[in-house]
Parts: structure tokens; sequence; C-alpha cells
């Protein structure tokens, strides 16, 4: 079983790797893909969700069948399955 | 203490702003969906719709109802068939200001014997001239737990004598980074706690009699606390020719002793007003450590568990969407689609099995019965207008 150490320093590792993010998103790093460039990843097939009425559902058939949970945007509601 | 680190974390981690973000779209969607497996059938409708206003706001609304009829293994083993009612509607607030749109959502589902109310804070933040997009959320829940008892004529009624509580927290942090032209990754992190009564108050496990033959019943016990991690990495890439592939992978831990891997792959292929998708999905799970499809006597430990959800399993999904637009510039409304989609689930436990093979039988032992597994369907039918 995983202790609550271990937990705590999941818990760091992800709060450090942000910090350092935070703390470069403040200097001025020029970006690679210019807004012009970026015309295929406008694109709606890029979309990571492009139907949300759709994803919602298929996230809650997995959340209700599987111990899972988490990691992948959605939250909230029951399960209908008492 | 927890909570107060947590709000410190989002202002240490709130960097200055670089270029403008964006509201969500402006959409509605009406959605049928239907599940069938594992002897249960669960139908319904769902309705999304989201509008804009002073271009910094956007609302949204969604209904969406289960309609659950059948019966599952677990039910099949030990009550009769059922029917029941999922209600979910949500409501929730978008702000746009300069490079960042703060979300604000609330959640409340209702079921005979179950109620859950959600609210989600969220914001995301767009750096690096917008090459990057910092997202961090924190919901609570707070559930009621309910049992319903059978009256003489056959009514449903919640037992007067029973009524639990579950308090639910969740921790998210993501991050959105475009890599070229023509790669986008997705990494989101997600903790979440659980407190109160997790466990199913009309599931039982079995257990073997002191005759060594057969088995007797008693209630799962749960702990009354659990926290998850999971950390998903996501991928998105156009190909050289207009269609996208998309991958995902997610690994997740709990103080349960759960483990799971998911792994997803899509393709997407456009071809006029026409929208194909392929999907396949595998996933992969440790059960918890105090499940057991048989224990060797009654309160053999502390915390009992006989859901197949929480043992060891895998499912697999191949699945085909095709969307096609239908409206195009007509009035207000800039684009109309119909969409199909149809979900093939496999799931092969490897550590529960079907006791109904006993239960007919006798003369089977208990603990020798097949293992379960059992396919289901889901099809999705939706309409989608954009304006």
């Amino acid at each position: 079983m995983l202790t609550s150490d271990k937990y705590k320093l999941y818990f760091r590792a992800v709060i450090a790797a942000l910090m350092i993010i935070s703390i470069t998103a403040c200097s001025s790093i020029e970006p690679w893909v210019q807004p012009y460039e970026r015309d295929h990843l406008a694109d709606p097939i890029m979309k990571f969700e492009r139907n949300p009425v759709s994803s919602a559902y298929s996230h809650h058939i997995y959340e209700v069948r599987e111990s899972a949970r988490g990691g992948l945007g959605a939250t909230g509601g029951g399960c209908g399955c008492n | 203490m927890q909570l107060a680190r947590n709000l410190i974390l989002l202002i240490t981690l709130f960097p200055v702003a670089v270029i403008a973000g964006v509201l969500p779209e402006e959409r509605a969607d009406a959605l049928y969906h239907s599940y069938e497996g594992g002897g249960v059938k669960i139908d319904g409708p769902s309705v999304l719709v989201r509008k804009n206003f002073a271009e910094k706001f956007s609302v949204s609304a969604n209904y969406y109802l289960d309609m659950v009829s059948g019966a599952s293994i677990d039910v099949e083993a030990t009550a009769s068939a059922y029917t029941d009612e999922r209600t979910q509607t949500s409501v929730g607030l978008n702000y746009l200001r300069g490079n960042a749109t703060w979300g604000l959502n609330y959640t409340n589902s209702e079921e005979s014997d179950y109620d859950a109310d959600t609210i989600n804070f969220n914001v995301s933040h767009e750096v690096f001239g917008g090459l990057t997009t910092i997202n961090m959320g924190y919901a609570k829940g707070a559930d009621e737990v309910r049992r319903n008892i059978k009256n003489p004529d056959g009514s449903k009624t919640n037992d007067p004598g029973f009524a639990e509580d579950v308090d639910r927290q969740n921790y998210q942090l993501g991050l959105s980074q475009i890599i070229s032209k023509n790669l986008i990754m997705g990494l989101a992190f997600e903790t979440i706690t659980d407190e109160g009564f997790l466990n199913n108050p009309y599931r039982v496990v079995r257990f073997l009699n002191p005759d060594g033959v057969t088995t007797g019943t008693e209630f799962e016990r749960y702990p009354n606390t659990r926290t998850s991690s999971a950390l998903g990495l996501t991928a998105k890439y156009y190909l050289p020719y207009r269609a996208a592939l998309t991958g995902l992978y997610r690994y997740y831990t709990d103080d349960w002793d759960i483990e799971a891997h998911t792994l997803e792959l899509g393709y997407t292929h456009p071809n006029g007003p026409w929208t194909f998708d392929l999907k396949y999905r595998y996933y992969l799970q440790n059960g918890a450590d105090f499940y057991s499809d048989l224990f060797p006597r009654a309160n053999a430990q502390n915390f009992l568990a006989r859901d197949k959800e929480l043992s060891d399993y895998t499912d697999q999904t191949f699945g085909v969407a095709v969307s096609y637009e239908f409206l195009k510039d007509w009035k207000f409304i800039s684009s109309g689609t119909v969409n199909f989609s149809y979900d093939r689930i496999f799931f092969d436990y490897d550590n529960f099995r079907d006791v109904r093979v006993s239960n007919a039988d006798p003369s089977i032992t208990p603990g020798t019965e097949p293992l379960y597994s059992f396919d289901a369907d889901i099809f999705q039918l939706y309409i989608s207008f954009w304006y």
C-alpha cells in the first residue's frame, strides 16, 4: 500500500516542475512556432475534445466501470451505479 | 492546512501575461446515448448549450439523464432486476481576462439513493506566446448515500435508518504544449481525496463456511478514505495530409493499492462534409488489496470488497464515429453536424468469478466457477450547431 510519504513525494515533484515552468514563463522565450504557422494546429480535427457532450459521456462510461479516475480533465457527478 | 498550501501554490504558479486567451466555442448539442452490456441497459438524452456575451463571458448549461434497467451480475446473484434514473444538471461560467480564462462550474446529480453536488474552480493561462497553456483546477464535492428498501407493495423507499456522507476534493494541474507545427501535447496530473462512506450499501462479499463447501455472505466494508493520483499524457499529430493521430497514456495509483494503465489511440480523417474517427483503447488494472472473490471465512479481515471494479482485469474498446456537416452559414448558424458513434467494450476479469454458475449447480465448488467476462455496446447519436 502506498504511504502518505510517497504521496508527499509525488506532490512535491509535480509542484517543483510547475514552479520551474512558472519561473521560466516570466522570461522572454521566443515562440518557435509562430502564430502564422499554426494553421494545422488550429484545424478542428486537432482539438483534444472536439465534441464536449460526447467526450463527457465517454469519460462517464469509463469512470463508473474502472477504478482509475482523473488525469483526463473532467470531474463531478454521481455514478448511477448503486 | 493542505487547502491553504494549495491556494498559495495557485497564486505562486501564476506567471506574467503574454498573449490573449480564448473563450470556449459557442455551440449547442443534443445527444441520445445508449449503453447495453452485462445485463444492464442505460440510455437517455444529454443537452449542452454554450453562449458567450460581452466578449468576456461564456455561460454553459448541461442536462443529462441516465435511465437504468436490468440486472448486473451483482444484482442477479443477490436480488431482482430493477429500474432507476440518474439526472445530472450542470451550469458553468467562464471569464476571459487577458491571457487567462477563469472558470466556475456547478454540477448536481440525483438518483433515488445517491445525490452528488460538485463545485469546480479552474483557471487556464497562456504563456510563451501561446505555445504553452497551464491549467489549474480545484473541485469540492459533497455526496449523500442512501439505501432503498422494498415496500410490501413492491415500490422502493429510502431506508430511514441509513444516510451517509462522502466529501470529495480534486486537485488538477495541467499543461498543454505546442511542440511543432504539427504536434501538440498535453500533460495532466490529478489528485483526488474521498472521505466518508465509500462502499456500495447493497453489495455483499462471499466467504467459505466452516464446512469448506458452502458459502455465506456479509456486507462489504471499505476504508473511509481514499487518495488517488493520475498522470495523463496526450498527443495530437497532424499527418502530412489532412488527418490527425491521437495518443493517450495514463498512469493511475491509489492508497487502496490499485494501479492502472490506460492507453488510447485514435485516427481522425475528414473528407468534404464527412469526418471519420477510429479508436482503440486498452485498460489494465491491478485490484484493491482488500478485494477477494471468495474470503476464507466470515470477518476474514478489517476491510472486505467483492466489487468487480476493484478486481484485477482488463478491458478493450474498439470504436468508430462518423460526422456529417449538413448546414453551413444559414441565418445565425455557422455550422451544423449530425454525428453517430459506436463503441464495443470487452471486459475480462482475472479474479472475479461468475457465481451464477455455482448458485445454479451446487455441485460446482465455490472458487472454481469460470471467470466472468462481458461485452458492452455503446451508441451515441447527436446533433451539433455552432453559432
